[in-house]
């Protein structure tokens, strides 16, 4: 049975919710839920999210290519449904959340732990009348046996100006037998602050999701309501936004390069990244108004329009990052020093990335071709033809290398998108009226972010589930570290770059 | 490599001139710091960064506090791995529960005498997030704050101004 056809089978057996844009969500009973958990973790389909809702249980599932998506839903009257994760591990960490914020227990579930719930909130999350009792127990690590084994637990306070997470690393000598993650410190409540919120403050907290992909998130939170409410951005905006998620990716990736080579004391390369960095920041703030690009993409548009002086900036922005950067890539190719740190550290395979469905360069550095501005795609990125930069060996070479390609696609893509800007209004009013669900991914610089979203008529938020792609890095950042040297952790952390806040929401 | 490394020689330097200090900042701090404080820090302060709860957005602004632009440890401030090693924690966030003693711990870490200074909207006064089941809400509830700076995310500006006018205070004496 051909991906597209089992998933057309699954949708064909449950009923179609009304309302729910642009891909279909349907709801099925137990026995079907338990028909797409087997086509899961037999790789038929891909896992691209699960939360929980009031009294009810949601999936965002796919075919591998990601050429077509549904969000699957399992009403859970009795607060219980057959775990996922029992077969598809990727699916684990985001049924304990589930079980932390809405009480929704997984039947079967391979590790029953709280997650995002450290036993410290004063009132329950959501809509919960109760906390998990065993929130509130110490936290109890893997076990780990044999002989020569020591433990090194990190964080939450790294040394580092770094988000907090912990880390618990078993090793056997300088060997890393086992790393075993703990997250959830930065867990704002994001979920319910979401509930009830406008449409203007619930995109504010989705471009607080992650700070660092606060345009990406600000694209799929207005994507996912434009689409509940049956309408999309003029043609300027979209191009606009997508001018802004370019330069977004190009600043990250060069913070992030220059960072992996610092992990290895080769600061100079660390010095000339955080040049054209700074560059793209401040060319940013002059022509939006805004460093990071906080809040200027908004549903229905951008809040801020390009002025011919801001597009001339970017162009010299985009020809100084020409001149310079690839003297950067020569110096990091050549510099034997360098590459010893970087080639064959930290190897994540393609089996995995592929069970995981892992997004960004952490899935195009191990063979997983996916990028979701191509694939299922979105507007302006639907009518340019970009590069996409796929590797094979999964590597901390490789996703340094993955993301030096992706830092000249942007480069080009901005160029012309620049060239061919549309002309007409950068925003429209949405008619929020009538309400809706929609369903929207975009490509973030560590990969695709998914937002579902259910607007209430009039227009408040009901509920908003935001899924960071290092949902299904972080787990593979535990494989890739085995059978490396500690102080190698570095390194593989900051190639994958996962995010804590867009996790622990 | 040696083509960079010539070129910068050369190529005059990024490095921009020094801020003048941040007058609100003075104004918070004046007052709040003891004499025998100030004799002790000098002109120099080692500065500790505690993400409590942040977006992460103010880190990637304290982040290019070190860049070349900016190049913070001309003035004798630098960041330090251990709060057992700093004089000022930058705190960042709307504290969450799950920060809370993290946050705790790491300030009866640092030695006295210390400064606290509450980086970002979320950090003075619980930002977009105060609300939440999730959040304790400002540094100030949880650890005694001598400076705010606020912004979403502040500028490398604003941290730099502020920062300067603690080593101002705390330079006088």
């Amino acid at each position: 049975m051909t991906t597209m056809s089992a998933l057309a089978d699954l949708l064909a057996a449950g009923r179609r919710v009304a309302g729910h844009r642009p891909w279909p969500r349907i709801e099925i009973d137990r026995a079907d839920w338990e028909r797409a958990t087997a086509l899961l973790g037999d790789g038929t389909l891909a896992l691209s999210g699960l939360w929980g809702d009031a009294g009810a249980v949601h999936m965002a599932v796919a075919t591998p290519a990601f050429d077509a998506l549904a969000v699957v839903t399992l009403a859970c009257p009795d607060g219980t449904f057959p775990s996922v994760g029992r077969v598809h591990a990727p699916a684990i960490r985001l049924e304990r959340a589930a079980a932390d914020l809405f009480g929704l227990v997984s039947i079967d579930a391979p590790d029953p732990r709280p997650w995002l719930d450290h036993g410290r909130f004063p009132t329950p999350p959501l809509g919960r009348s109760d906390f998990r009792a065993d929130a509130r127990r110490p936290y109890v690590f893997l076990p780990v046996e044999g002989e020569g084994l020591h433990q090194i637990p990190v964080g939450p306070v790294h040394a580092g100006i770094i988000e907090p997470g912990h880390f618990r690393f078993t090793a056997n000598g300088e060997t890393v037998v086992r790393l075993e993650q703990r997250l959830g410190y930065v867990h704002k409540g994001i979920d319910a602050l979401m509930s009830g919120a406008t449409l203007e403050r619930a995109a504010r907290l989705a471009g607080r999701v992650s700070g660092d992909s606060t345009v990406a998130y600000a694209i799929a939170f207005a994507h996912a309501v434009e689409a509940a409410l049956g309408d999309e951005a003029p043609p300027r905006a979209q191009a606009l936004r997508a001018v802004m998620a370019e330069l977004e990716r190009i600043a990250n990736h060069l913070g992030d390069i220059g960072a992996v080579c610092n992990d290895a004391s080769f600061s100079l390369m660390h010095a000339h990244c955080g040049v054209l960095r700074e560059r793209v920041l401040r060319a940013a703030a002059s022509c939006f108004g805004h460093r990071l690009m906080m809040d200027r993409v908004v549903p229905g548009g951008v809040a801020t329009d390009l002025a011919a002086a801001g597009a001339a900036t970017l162009r010299a922005l985009l020809a100084e990052i020409g001149a310079r950067f690839p003297e950067l890539v020569a110096i990091y190719d050549g510099t034997a020093s360098l590459q010893d740190r970087t080639v064959g550290t930290g190897i994540v395979g393609r089996d995995l990335v592929m069970h995981f469905a892992a997004g960004g360069h952490v899935g195009r550095a191990s063979g997983r071709a996916i990028d979701v501005r191509r694939t299922p795609g979105y507007p302006p990125y639907d009518r340019l033809a970009f590069d996409v930069p796929v590797l094979e060996s999964g590597d901390v070479d490789a996703r340094v290398l993955i993301r030096m390609r992706e830092i000249e696609a942007s480069r080009g893509l901005i160029a012309r998108l620049l060239d061919d800007l549309p002309a007409g209004p950068v925003a429209r009013t949405l008619d929020s009226a009538g309400g809706g669900e929609g369903l929207a991914l975009a490509e973030a610089f560590r990969g695709d972010v998914l937002v579902w979203v259910r607007i209430e008529p009039g227009g408040r938020v009901a509920r908003a589930f935001l899924r960071d792609a290092s949902w299904f890095q972080w787990p593979l950042l535990e494989a890739a570290i085995e059978g490396n040297i500690v102080a190698d952790f570095p390194l593989c952390n900051k190639s994958f770059n996962c995010s804590y806040s867009g996790h622990d929401l | 490599m040696r083509k960079i490394l010539l070129e910068n020689l050369i190529r005059g330097r990024l490095t921009e001139p020094a801020p003048a200090a941040s007058e609100a900042a003075l104004a918070e701090l004046a007052g709040r710091l003891e004499r025998s404080a100030q004799r002790r820090l000098g002109r120099s302060l080692s500065i500790r960064e505690v993400d409590a709860g942040s977006c992460n957005g103010c880190e990637l602004e304290i982040h290019a506090l070190n860049n070349v632009f900016y190049d913070l440890e001309r003035f004798g401030i630098r960041f330090v791995a251990s709060p057992r090693h700093a004089d000022v924690l930058m705190v960042t966030g709307p504290v969450t529960h799950n920060m809370r003693e993290a946050l705790e711990r790491t300030w009866r870490a640092t030695p006295d005498p210390k400064w606290v200074v509450a980086v970002g909207d979320c950090a003075v006064d619980g930002g977009v997030f105060g609300a939440s089941y999730a959040c304790v809400g400002p540094v100030a509830a949880v650890v005694p704050v001598d400076l705010h700076i606020p912004g979403c995310p502040p500028t490398p500006q604003a941290m730099l101004e502020g920062l300067l006018a603690l080593l101002e205070t705390s330079a006088k004496g």
